[in-house]
């Protein structure tokens, strides 16, 4: 085997490796397009935050504008506080309105903002105010069953 | 009559004390390959070498292998998805089983049955055919001429092999997913990119594929230069390197994703 | 023999050398010099030590007890790096050649003068060319060693070991195995090449009557010691039973056709226990 030959091999190969680990790194993972450039702090506090976890996006008409950084627990008020960074290409009216929702029925929980009237914007380190819990699945069907229950037992 | 039924006990006692010696042996060897291996480095051709030898030749296993998985991967997947109508999460399953798990897992059992073995049955012939004893005695140490190159050479080739493994397996994902059954190609895409994670699932998949690079480049050389100079020798050192690679890949594996993930 | 001057010291300098592996007793005692220039043979039947001695000689082993100088420097005493400062200076042929299997007959040649010089390639090309030439190979370098016949891979094995011109030549074994002209081929190349480079050289053998063609003097070695030794001559003329019967090959003698057992009669009567 030539020397040239092993090294044309060898650099095809090493070639081959790298354009995998790109196209990983691309095109399988969230690598593009969704990055958080030079990203500020906000909070907000929910009575529950369901299946929220850190990393998970956070939304404004859809579009990811941000990700959950970390979630503490407030033993004061009883009441989670989730630590978000919002990419600084974005600001926010101080009334924006933050709920917890799940994309699907089934699919991952994100962070919905949804910016009021305010003319005065969100700081760095800002809390939001007007926030929404999840929703608890099992909640929702305990309430619907005993609706229907009441509804089934109302008119004998 | 004492004797008989001590016998079991001295047997597992030989055992652990032989094995406990080869673990320790087995990490001297380590760091001498290590010590040593400043001279591989400054000689690029054993290295390229090396890295022909168990990563090229390795590749059309590697490749053939990966896009079948897939495929597999997403027939299973989509035969138990279709039933709660959630097909649009298969790209994610493929995707996230090879990044994690089947990739760096399944590359490095191919990589020691392949590459590995044939590293230590190169290894082995030489010092039964008393070639690394006349390295030796022309004053060139094999553990850094003939040893460290090809731990090297192992080592490097290694998570390229996962990260082809991986990409073709996702490609044969898409194949049997998109083009033969028919799920929407955008979700495929999107889904999988909105799930997987960049640092957590594949960053932590090429950390595993390189610890089991080490690992299995490690086996090889050992088995080959601790064994026995005999053509029987070879064939036993031979063998222990495909089982003790897979178990120690297993076992790793166990241990980095409760680490890892 | 006790000269000062370094010049005229003795190239291996052996005295009261022991060794062991694990239990058994291989050399007991062995007493031992190759003067400069000169061809010596080591004999002694199979498994009584004489390749261990050679690997001693080489540092591959060490010494359990005695004394073993090299060059005037002690085998034991040295670290790595002196050893193989050492070991440039000398070539060991191994008993079935030991060649390079995944090189050229060139490459193989060429691997000593690639590793320890910084020759240019033309250079390293003549040389090579010219210690081919010396073993009769120079039209085989293209070849790989799986295509030479057993007596051929030994020259060119040859031809590798004196790559570097070595002061001092080993050989374990050279002529198991060959057929009778490569072995007197193999017999002409050793004393022919000593002579040369100027080097010494110690034949490991039990090839009797090839050695006495070509070296200068003979240690028997039995049981771990020096058993016998003189010059080929010395040893021809010899009266010594041991001595005339490893020269003549005869079956039974000093050496006992029979490995130490107990007695025939007790083993097949007596109880099954060994």
């Amino acid at each position: 085997m030539k020397r040239t030959t092993i090294d044309l091999w060898v650099g095809i190969f090493v070639a081959l490796g790298i354009a995998s680990l790109f196209f990983l790194a691309v095109q399988v993972g969230n690598l593009r397009g969704t990055e958080i450039v030079e990203p500020y702090e906000l909070q907000a506090r929910f009575d529950n935050i369901g299946g929220l976890k850190p990393r998970a996006p956070v939304r404004s008409a859809g579009v990811v504008v941000g990700r959950v950084h970390h979630i503490d627990y407030d033993s004061e008020r009883f009441q989670a506080v989730v630590v978000m960074n919002i990419d600084h290409r974005y600001s926010f009216p101080k009334d924006t309105f933050a709920t917890i929702n799940t994309s699907g029925l089934l699919g991952e929980q994100y962070i919905g903002m949804e910016p009021g009237g305010d003319e005065a914007l969100l700081q760095p380190g800002d809390t939001m105010i007007k926030t929404q819990s999840a929703v608890v699945l099992e909640k929702l069907i305990s309430q619907f069953m005993f609706n229907k229950a009441a509804e089934g037992a109302a008119p004998k | 009559m004492p004797e008989a039924l001590l016998r079991p006990f001295i047997r597992l006692g030989h055992s652990v004390v032989s094995g406990i010696w080869r673990l320790g042996f087995a990490s001297r060897f380590l760091g001498a390959i290590l010590m040593m291996s400043g001279a591989t480095f400054r000689r690029p051709a054993l290295l390229m070498r090396e890295i022909y030898f168990s990563g090229v030749l390795s590749l059309i296993i590697i490749l053939v292998s990966g896009l079948f998985v897939g495929m597999v991967l997403a027939l299973h997947g989509y035969d138990t998805l279709s039933r709660y109508g959630s097909e649009e999460w298969l790209g994610v399953l493929v995707a996230l089983s090879l990044t994690r798990e089947l990739g760096p897992v399944l590359a490095g059992l191919l990589f020691a049955s392949r590459a590995g073995s044939a590293i230590t049955a190169e290894i082995g012939l030489m010092k039964a055919t008393e070639q690394l004893s006349a390295m030796a005695m022309m004053a060139v140490n094999p553990v850094a001429r003939v040893v460290a190159p090809r731990f090297w050479g192992g080592v490097i080739a290694m998570p390229l092999l996962a990260a082809m493994f991986s990409a073709m397996g996702v490609l044969g994902g898409y194949l049997v997913g998109v083009v033969q059954i028919g799920v929407d190609p955008g979700s495929f895409w999107s889904q999988m990119q909105s799930q997987v994670d960049v640092e957590r699932d594949i960053l932590a998949g090429v950390i595993k594929s390189v610890v089991f690079g080490f690992a299995v480049a490690l086996i090889a050389v050992f088995e080959g230069y601790d064994s026995e100079a005999t053509a029987e020798g070879v064939s036993r050192a031979t063998t222990r390197t495909v089982v003790t690679s897979a178990l120690v890949i297993l076992g790793l594996d166990f241990i980095l994703t409760a680490f890892l993930f | 023999m006790t000269s000062p001057s370094p010049d005229l010291a003795p190239v291996v300098d052996i005295r009261d050398l022991h060794f062991r592996y694990d239990a058994r007793d291989v050399l007991r005692g062995i007493n031992m010099r190759v003067p400069r220039g000169k061809v010596v043979a080591i004999m002694g039947g199979s498994g009584c030590g004489k390749t261990t001695l050679m690997r001693l000689i080489g540092g591959q082993l060490r010494p359990r007890g005695g004394e073993l100088k090299v060059f005037g420097e002690s085998i034991a005493d040295i670290n790595r790096e002196r050893l193989y400062d050492l070991r440039r200076r000398m070539g060991m042929l191994f008993q079935f050649g030991a060649l390079f299997t995944d090189m050229s007959v060139y490459d193989n040649v060429a691997f000593p003068l690639h590793e320890h010089t910084d020759l240019p390639e033309e250079l390293i090309r003549d040389l090579v060319l010219m210690k081919l030439h010396a073993v009769g190979l120079r039209g085989a370098a293209h070849l790989m060693p799986n295509e030479l016949s057993g007596g051929m891979a030994r020259r060119v094995a040859l031809a590798r070991t004196i790559a570097l011109d070595p002061q001092l030549i080993m050989y374990d074994e050279p002529f198991t195995g060959l057929d009778p002209i490569s072995l007197s081929v193999i017999g002409q190349l050793i004393r022919r090449l000593n002579d040369a480079l100027g080097a010494s050289s110690i034949v490991v053998t039990h090839d009797v009557q090839e050695s006495l063609q070509i070296v200068d003097y003979i240690y028997f070695v039995s049981e771990g010691r020096i058993a016998a030794e003189g010059t080929p001559d010395e040893i021809r003329a010899s009266t010594d039973p041991w001595v005339h019967q490893f020269v003549w090959g005869e079956s039974d003698g000093p050496v006992p056709f029979q490995y130490p057992a107990r007695p025939y009669r007790e083993a097949l009567l007596g109880s099954a226990d060994a």
